[in-house]
């Protein structure tokens, strides 16, 4: 069969372009004649909008329009709730402009057009508001106490929802568990910060109008189900496309104000329109995550094995629900973790605040369940004087008890199984990699000579590979080449390469002969989108199966024009080959055959087209696991912090590319440093926002990151075609938990611990100011 | 609003004679006056360097300063990095090597801070590629690929 793609590191087919500059990106699109939009938004976080004054930006030289909710016909109709769930208790979605009011800072409220950005943008400066300000809805942790401000002034609360988790007698376990400890913990909002920021192109053809609307988006096919309702379109009306895409991690991956706004806008006016999210605007208008309270109690036994976790999570969700309870469901989903709890009973409550609404960044609620739970497996190790990885040990479901229900209920019902994994076996390879067994010894050391070293650990589940499903086409060209299309979109995972490898293999084509078309719904009828680390498991299975179908046609055919067995056949080199002879016929001319070339007849029964389509239906979710393993070294005297090592050993699955998956997983353990040390969307009492540029809001860069050890351990999934499982949030998932956990380890003789992140040096510096112990 | 102003830029080798308002910037004028939209605009207030051009050889900032102000310079974006006939430059050859791009967005950026950076020290270590590039802002990576590709250019560019 020749070269073996599949596991291999296949270098990616989409870097020649990106490059060399011809990547084509939203704001690389330039359709003749189009106009550009910019936004008036709310300086207010709470506030009723008295009047809008649009006579000065009307006059201004170059402006095309200047428009409100009514003048899209949005006035008295929100935006659909793209989430629907029956726990939601106050349905709140943004109207496309605000109307009678503003509920954060940066609502969009008006709209303007204009020959260029910079006279639009100019002209928002003369659009006059009158704002009446209201109580402002700020401090998540009183937002559901009876007095609190209310986030929407004509409701009877804050609450949104409360969602719960649980299975086993978990007050039964903690009346007769030895042990229990209570924590609270805090986890800030962090955000997506894709370097390039949203953005919507929007055109109708005057002739067939055939509405295009091109996003940054992660889910095309989402944006076009949601514009078509709302609008009362036919859905083949409408072609929603995703461009390259400069990254995504979740927020781009719902249905925003902007882009409805834009297309209604286009479709006003005539004449195609452009808006770019600028930096500023993705601060203040893009979704983030968190902030969370959890207040949690652990129970273990005299073993340190924890038996049962309860308590509750008071999730901030924003001013709106744009994304339904997606992101608070995300927070039962990984429980109980790696471990094999007997019970379990979390509540989550989701709560509006006057800010802007909360959904999934990359690993949407799971980080904030591993730092949970890991926080609690250190403080029983720490309070029972028990190794932290024995308690680990202890506590782990165990690779015989596969497939493992874990208690926990999926969304159809049906109970929660970890498909495969061996949790012992990565933390063991954690551990190893990191050195383990002198790490005591050479932090005695270190402290001798006045430096404080830490190690830390955290493991992790995560639920990857959503279903219901996505689909692929599988076709060859007359001239041989290979089009696969599917929904899936990318932002940058280099799923074209992964996809290409799978069809490579099934049809023994060279790789370079595979063209990737996706995120078009022009390209491929059905998709979901490019979320919770599923298109390797979903999309990949698809292309898997569409590829095989090919294959049987080609052996088919080719079995009635070679004259020979099926069984005889085999495919190699682009060719149909009857084994052990030269007999053979190239899948170029099978193609052209089922093309009805030289209007020859077509073999019997077989349909037009040497192609395939196929969807993969994921029933369950797989797991991936692994645990992660950091060293620091924290300076007591200024709060700073210095990751020496970080390790990750995990499990996948199998590996389509090891390179993309090394790539995936490094890029993820820096956005969960991130969240660790630097990450905080800080608002004032007001909820005006505080931190909206680069200066205040820090980013990891270059020279404080370490590099990142991988450990793969592949344990094949059985539930799909190709044993695959996500891995495209694995790597930020348990980050923060073991960074934190390294700076408490290195920070032991002062006797602080940490029960929030990020740990500011400032943050480090008053803990141990706090703390009585002596150095 | 003042009037536009006439400026000629040498772009890769390349003329242009613009008439340009005062206020855009030179990133905007490649983009949109020039077409050459390799140079992605990523923060606009110089935090990011996804902007990196060269101006007379050194790496600036295209967000930071205006069209007007690059009057008469030598400019060399991503576009004019790779030959003629296609083959990559060896700094270009080693991100695709060593996966160190994933989006591609902020990748023009970085391949220009390094050529600049790599030109000057040829024998950079890691600890200096990675200052030399802190002001580049990568979300995909974790940057460590994109080390790895700068060390074996470097290497590269050196034998070369």
């Amino acid at each position: 069969m020749g070269v073996r793609y599949f596991g291999a590191r296949v270098p990616r087919v989409e870097d020649p372009d990106l490059l060399t500059g011809r990547g084509r990106y939203l704001d690389d699109i330039d359709l003749p004649g189009t106009l550009e939009i910019a936004f008036v938004r709310s300086r207010h976080a709470h506030a009723k909008i008295r009047s809008i004054d649009r006579a000065a930006a009307e006059s201004l030289p170059g402006v095309v329009a200047v428009l409100t909710a009514a003048d899209l016909g949005a006035a008295e109709k929100p935006m659909p709730q793209f989430a629907p769930s029956p726990l939601i208790k106050q349905n709140r979605t943004h109207h496309i402009l605000a109307t009678t009011a503003a509920r954060y800072v940066g609502e969009a409220i008006v709209l303007v057009v204009a020959t260029t950005r910079g006279i639009a943008e100019d002209a928002c400066d003369l659009v006059e508001i009158e704002y009446e300000p209201l109580p402002v809805m700020a401090d998540l942790a009183s937002a559901l106490d009876p007095n609190a401000p209310k986030a929407h002034e004509d409701a009877p609360d804050n609450r949104a929802a409360t969602l719960r988790g649980r299975f086993g007698n978990v007050d039964e376990i903690f009346a007769r568990a030895p042990h229990k400890f209570a924590e609270r913990i805090f986890q800030t909002r962090g955000g997506c910060h894709a370097m390039e920021c949203r953005g919507v192109v929007a055109a109708e053809d005057a002739l067939s109008g055939q509405l295009t609307v091109f996003s940054s988006t992660q889910a095309p096919y989402m944006v076009r189900r949601a514009l078509a309702g709302w609008m009362g379109v036919d859905e083949s009306r409408i072609r929603v496309a995703a461009p390259h895409v400069g990254g995504g991690f979740g927020p781009k991956a719902g249905i925003y104000p902007e882009e409805f706004a834009v297309t209604l806008a286009a479709r006003k006016l005539e004449r195609p329109v452009k808006w770019v999210e600028d930096r500023r605007e993705h601060f203040l208008a893009t979704n983030q995550q968190r902030d969370e309270i959890w207040d949690v109690e652990v129970a273990a036994d005299d073993s340190g094995r924890l038996l049962a976790v309860r308590g509750r999570c008071l999730h901030d969700n924003g001013a709106y629900l744009p994304y339904g309870l997606i992101l608070p469901a995300t927070l039962l989903a990984p429980f109980p973790g790696p471990y094999a709890l007997e019970a379990l009973d979390i509540a989550i409550e989701v709560a509006f605040t006057n800010k802007v609404p909360t959904s999934p960044v990359r690993g949407a609620g799971r980080p904030n369940v591993a730092f949970v739970l890991e926080r609690l497996a250190d403080r029983v190790a720490r309070e029972l004087g028990i190794d932290r990885a024995e308690v680990r040990r202890r506590s782990f479901v165990r690779a015989d008890q596969f497939p493992y229900k874990t208690g926990m209920v999926a969304r159809d019902g049906s109970p929660v199984a970890y498909d495969s994994g061996d949790y012992h076996a990565c933390l063991d390879a954690a551990l190893d990699a990191i050195g383990v067994e002198d790490f005591r010894a050479r932090q005695k050391r270190a402290r001798q000579e006045g430096r404080f070293i830490g190690l830390g650990i955290a493991s992790y589940v995560e639920d990857t590979g959503l279903p219901p499903f996505e689909g692929a086409a599988v076709k060859v060209e007359r001239n041989g080449k290979v089009l696969v299309a599917t929904g899936a979109a990318s932002q940058g995972q280099g799923h074209a390469t992964a996809l290409a490898q799978i069809t490579a293999d099934v049809l023994a084509v060279p790789i370079e002969s595979v063209r990737v078309k996706s995120a078009d719904t022009a390209s491929f009828p059905h998709g979901i989108g490019t979320i919770a680390s599923r298109v390797a498991v979903t999309a990949g299975s698809s292309v898997h199966l569409a590829s095989q179908k090919v294959r049987e046609k080609a052996i088919k055919v080719a079995a009635d024009l070679l004259e020979a067995a099926e069984a005889d056949l085999v495919l190699e080199d682009g060719m149909v080959r009857v084994a052990g002879t030269d007999k053979s016929i190239a899948l170029a001319e099978i193609a052209r055959r089922l093309d009805g070339d030289g209007a020859m007849p077509m073999p019997r029964g077989i349909e037009p087209g040497l192609a395939a389509t196929a969807y993969y239906e994921a029933r369950a979710t797989t797991f991936a696991s692994g645990s992660n393993a950091a060293e620091v070294e924290v300076d007591p005297d200024t709060g700073a912090v210095k990751i020496l090592r970080y390790v990750v050993a995990h499990d996948c699955g199998k590996l389509i590319n090891p390179l993309l998956v090394d790539g995936q997983i490094r890029g993820g353990v820096v956005h969960g440093i991130g969240n660790a040390l630097f990450e905080r969307a800080v608002y004032d009492e007001e909820a005006q926002p505080l931190a909206t540029n680069y200066a205040d809001y820090l980013l990891p860069s270059a020279p404080e990151m370490p590099r990142v050890e991988i450990a793969h351990l592949e344990k094949p999934s059985p539930l799909n075609p190709i044993g695959v499982k996500g891995a495209g949030e694995g790597g930020t998932i348990p980050a923060a938990a073991c960074i934190v956990a390294a700076i408490e380890d290195a920070l032991a003789p002062f006797g602080v611990t940490f029960a929030e992140h990020p740990l500011s040096p400032e943050a480090i510096l008053k803990a141990i100011r706090r703390s009585s112990a002596p150095r | 609003m003042p009037a536009a102003q006439p400026v000629t830029l040498h772009v890769n080798g390349r003329s242009f004679a613009r008439e340009v308002e005062p206020r855009r910037h030179l990133a905007d004028f490649l983009r949109h006056d020039l077409g050459l939209t390799g140079t992605h605009i990523g923060c606009e207030h110089g935090a990011c360097g996804a902007c990196t051009v060269l101006l007379d050889g050194a790496a600036v900032r295209s967000c930071l300063m205006f069209a007007v102000q690059a009057d008469g310079a030598e400019i060399t974006t991503v576009e004019g990095l790779a030959e003629e006939g296609g083959a990559l430059h060896p700094l270009q050859q080693a991100f695709r090597d060593h996966h160190g791009l994933q989006c591609g967005f902020c990748t023009p950026g970085m391949l220009m801070t390094l050529l600049s950076f790599l030109t000057e020290h040829p024998d950079a270590d890691e600890h200096a590629i990675r200052d030399a590039i802190s002001g580049n802002l990568c979300r995909c990576t974790g940057y460590e690929s994109i080390v790895d590709a700068a060390l074996a250019a470097a290497r590269e560019m050196r034998s070369g």
